[in-house]
């Protein structure tokens, strides 16, 4: 038996400890948000928080996690279901195309944020360089994530329904 | 968004809750009668567009796409909505069921509004590959940046302005007044004289009575409201808090799970098995061999070798005891082909002309040569390509003795049904499809192979399977952009203009016209021979394009330079008659500052190449340092004709400039004993974040026909990469992937290497 908290929620789980977590939140704990990519640490795919740090869980033993906090994309709203700032960003940048590596991306964001309020762009680089987009949504993952940076001192959660209501106006001939 | 699922049931025109299904009829003949009769009753209507009108005035489009983050869906439902005059914040869509009324044949039929024959008009030319007519029934394909240009031109366009008609016409008759005092506005009717207003919702079940029209009047552009806005993707916000379904995350009552190995050497086979320590492990249900698999239809075929899968309570139980497995395989006379082997093949075979076939000859290349002051000759090459979509290739089945049931995310659902009915040896009507959201697509996913491995196993274990290929697998299993090998010719007269082009490739597909170039030269050959390999073809994010666009546009840098003009300006002076081209060469030009010098170690390249019917000229700004080369920026143009969300077709440009040169800087698939050589992202390596340059988009409307999205981004951004490396340092960059390319050593050298 293992127990770890995930979103918020105590978990026993009696699960070969050796069972990447990954795979303990998809199979197990029906957590699909997370997603597999690559198996090896190479693509950020399957990252969550352990703690608050970026981890990527498939190479995460579950054991690892044992009394600890693990935070999935599931658990990135905050209450009342409000938009995390970044989930924010990336709706009004409308950064992700396919979607499949984006969970993964927001936790790795969000980790980011969490520990440093304004990222440089070499912060960015440096704390987004696991995390592949195949669709190569890189330079709005940027900009999304600078914009959350901006607004986040101000508001730590927007409404959803503003959100939705918010219609894009983007310039006609020019993106830059 | 709603999901289709296959219990869904649409009544004789009325929806569960009361709305109502507008369709539209497409083949002359039909009947409004048949019109919303029940889909899941199959029966030979050809209603290919449906239109939900529900009760709240709710208008749903059922789109016959799918969606791999390409955002078409949401521009399909742009052009419906727009000719309909919906309110676009009460607009809805749905993926449309993998049934044959939404084949690409009805969608082909569209032509018939134009009376232009979809066969004669599109097969020999542009999207043959996809488009085939005669295997039309099974095919429902994603790709050929085709959605738009065909599919929301030709369908949802008509059906939208048909259903606006139908509305006006009912509420004409109501209201016992002409239809032309009758206008429409957000889903609203009005008659101003009577001072009458209704909700579409009204007059849905009256209009739904009405024979549609073939030939609705369409608007013209400046009539348009919701086309040519950037509007949000309604799949976006699912896509932000782990809640949209891709079919990984499908989970079935008693399912299971299951991954495989087929045999490394393509169409090898199994010699040897021992899987003892597997079925010892715990957790592991079964041990199955997969027989070799083909499909010979026009859309999708492969063949590929046997394998073995590992079903188990896990997929990550299932993966260990895989990999305990002792195979021995059978590679036949394969086993020991290796990328220098298929490479000097094609030299071979270009030196032989082995049934050479020419795609055009203008002009005598043969005096242009004799009398030439100047001849450029220089060979080209690409290497093999996976497509490593973000998610690894997965499928999820359930069969029984009732027939079966596939969960996919997948680029032809209708090809899918067709092929897992194949290879079951049932009929496909007892095979149902729920297609999902595509983690990726790239051309990968209109390939059936691993929905009929989940399939097999599926019937084999007599439970739900979950088959999720590893990434090692996903990328050693491709169907793989072809290397190509493409030996180039020109002649150059005294004042440096070009006379003649001369080109020789190996390894055709579509479309056609890929390795064409858009510039006077007066006389020219170009054509193809025949090299096959043991290598399986698939389609890959823009097929030919995708090498043709390095080779010519990089073979066009070294003719200007051999003219001693500047690149930019020698392609300009060839495009006299080229008025579109131009125009988005400048612009990328001008946009790019491309007179203004820069610093020592830094280049500029462009490149200009049409495809999918859209223009797009890149301009790359690169910076090497020590042999390195970091991409700062490219600006791009784009002429798809008239852009229908202008943010939605800058995002594609982005993603295809990103995954092109993803390709430029590392991909490469090499193959040896056979077998491809690389696993993962460690040693097939994609852009990140800290690679990834600046890009500036540009559109053009320039009111020509519509063009593709998702692959035009593409082929450009290789060629002018590698002409702005030459700019920075005088290296020309022949061969794909500029990693494996030695810039230290080369750049000590003469800058002729011809
Ligand atoms: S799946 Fe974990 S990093 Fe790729
Ligand atoms: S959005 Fe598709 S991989 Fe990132």
């Amino acid at each position: 038996m293992i127990s770890f908290s995930v979103n918020g929620t105590s978990q026993m789980i009696d699960v070969d400890p050796s069972k990447p977590l990954l795979w303990v939140l998809r199979e197990q704990l029906g957590l699909t948000g997370t997603k597999f990519g690559c198996g090896m640490a190479q693509c950020g795919a399957c990252t969550v928080q352990l703690d608050g740090r970026a981890v990527r869980s498939c190479v995460t033993p579950v054991s690892a996690v044992a009394g600890k906090e693990v935070t999935t994309i599931e658990g990135l709203k905050g209450e009342n279901a409000t938009l995390h700032p970044l989930q924010h960003a990336w709706i009004e940048h409308q950064v992700p195309q396919c979607g499949y590596c984006q969970s993964g991306q927001l936790m790795s964001a969000a980790a980011l944020l969490a520990e440093k309020a304004n990222p440089s762009d070499d912060d960015i680089d440096r704390a987004m360089q696991g995390n592949i987009c195949r669709c190569g949504m890189y330079g709005r993952i940027r900009a999304a994530i600078k914009s959350a940076a901006a607004t986040s001192s101000t508001a730590l959660f927007y409404n959803a329904a503003q959100v939705q209501e918010q219609e894009q106006e983007q310039e006609e001939t020019s993106h830059g | 968004m709603g999901k289709w699922t296959r219990r869904t049931i649409l009544g004789a025109g009325v929806v569960a809750g009361g709305g109502l299904i507008v369709g539209v009829a497409v083949r002359p003949g039909n009947i409004a009668s048949e019109i919303g009769s029940e889909i899941a009753g199959d029966n030979e209507t050809l209603v290919h567009v449906y239109v939900k009108i529900d009760a709240d005035n709710v208008v749903t489009v059922l789109v016959p796409h799918s969606e791999m983050g390409q955002g078409a869906q949401t521009a399909l439902t742009q052009m419906l909505a727009d000719e309909l005059d919906a309110d676009w914040s009460q607009v809805r869509f749905e993926e449309a069921p993998a049934r044959k009324e939404y084949a690409m044949y009805a969608a082909g039929r569209g032509y018939l509004f134009k009376n232009v024959d979809f066969a004669d008009a599109v097969v020999p030319s542009i999207d043959g590959m996809m488009m085939k007519v005669a295997d039309a029934l099974h095919m429902q394909v994603t790709g050929g940046s085709m959605s738009v240009r065909v599919t929301g031109q030709y369908c949802m366009r008509v059906a939208g302005a048909a259903t606006r008609e139908m509305l006006v016409k009912a509420a004409a008759n109501e209201w016992n007044v002409p239809e032309g005092e009758i206008t429409t506005a957000d889903s609203q009717l009005y008659h101003q004289a009577s001072k009458r207003t209704a909700r579409y919702a009204d007059f849905a079940v009256a209009a739904a009575a009405i024979t549609p029209s073939y030939t609705p009047k369409l608007k013209s552009a400046d009539e348009f409201k919701i086309m040519g806005r950037s509007v949000a993707r309604q799949d976006i916000p699912a896509k932000t808090d782990g809640t949209a379904l891709f079919a990984m995350d499908v989970q079935l009552p008693g399912m299971v799970y299951a991954t495989v190995r087929r045999a490394p050497v393509f169409g090898g086979r199994i010699e040897r098995l021992d899987d003892k320590a597997a079925r010892a492990m715990s957790g592991v249900i079964d041990v199955v061999k997969l027989p070799a698999a083909s499909e010979q239809g026009m859309v999708g075929n492969f063949s590929t070798g046997e394998s073995v899968a590992v079903v188990a309570d896990s997929y990550w139980t299932a993966q260990r005891a895989l990999r305990s497995v002792n195979i021995s395989w059978r590679a036949d006379d394969n086993g020991g082909v290796s990328s220098e082997a298929i490479f000097e093949q094609f030299s071979n075979d270009i030196d032989a002309g082995t049934e050479r076939a020419t795609d055009t000859v203008e002009g005598d290349t043969e005096s242009a040569f004799a009398t030439a002051d100047q001849v450029l000759q220089a060979d080209y090459r690409v290497p093999y390509l996976a497509h490593t979509c973000m998610e690894p290739l997965n499928a999820t089945a359930h069969v029984s003795d009732d027939g079966a049931e596939l969960w996919v995310g997948c680029q032809n659902p209708l090809g899918f049904r067709h092929t897992v009915a194949g290879a079951l040896g049932i009929d496909a009507e007892r095979v149902s499809v729920s297609n999902h959201f595509m983690g990726g697509g790239f051309g990968r996913k209109a390939i059936a192979d691993a929905a009929i491995q989940a399939a097999l196993l599926s019937r084999t274990v007599k439970r739900p399977v979950q088959l999720i290929w590893s990434r090692e697998e996903d990328v050693r299993q491709d169907f793989y952009r072809p290397a190509v090998l493409s030996r180039f010719k020109a002649a150059l007269d005294k004042d440096g203009n070009v006379q003649a082009w001369e080109n020789t490739y190996v390894d055709k597909h579509e479309p056609a016209e890929a390795p064409l170039i858009p510039y006077a030269v007066a006389a020219r050959n170009i054509g193809h021979v025949k090299s096959p390999t043991h290598v399986p073809f698939g389609a890959w994010r823009s097929v030919d394009h995708s090498q043709h666009g390095f080779f010519t546009e990089s073979f066009i840098d070294e003719v200007a330079v051999a003219a001693g003009k500047d690149p930019y300006a020698f392609r300009a002076a060839l495009l006299k008659d080229k008025p579109r081209h131009l125009a988005v060469l400048r612009k990328a030009a001008d946009a790019a500052a491309w007179n203004t010098p820069l610093p020592e170690g830094r280049g500029r390249g462009v490149s200009l190449q049409e495809s999918f019917g859209s223009i797009v000229a890149q301009v790359v700004e690169v910076t090497v340092v020590n042999g390195e080369t970091s991409v700062d920026r490219v600006v791009a143009v784009v002429d798809a004709g008239f852009a229908i969300s202008p943010d939605g077709i800058a995002a594609q440009l982005e993603s295809g400039i990103i995954y092109g040169l993803t390709a430029a800087l590392y991909g490469e698939i090499s193959i040896r004993d056979g077998a491809v050589e690389q696993s993962n992202f460690h040693d097939y390596e994609a852009v990140r974040m800290a690679e990834a340059p600046e890009i500036e988009t540009h559109i053009i409307n320039s009111g020509a026909d519509i063009g593709g999205a998702g692959e035009p981004g593409t082929p450009g951004i290789a060629p002018a990469l590698a002409n702005a490396v030459y700019d920075a340092t005088g290296v020309r960059v022949r061969s794909l992937p500029l990693k494996r390319f030695d810039l230290n050593y080369r750049i000590t050298e003469s800058e002729a290497t011809s």
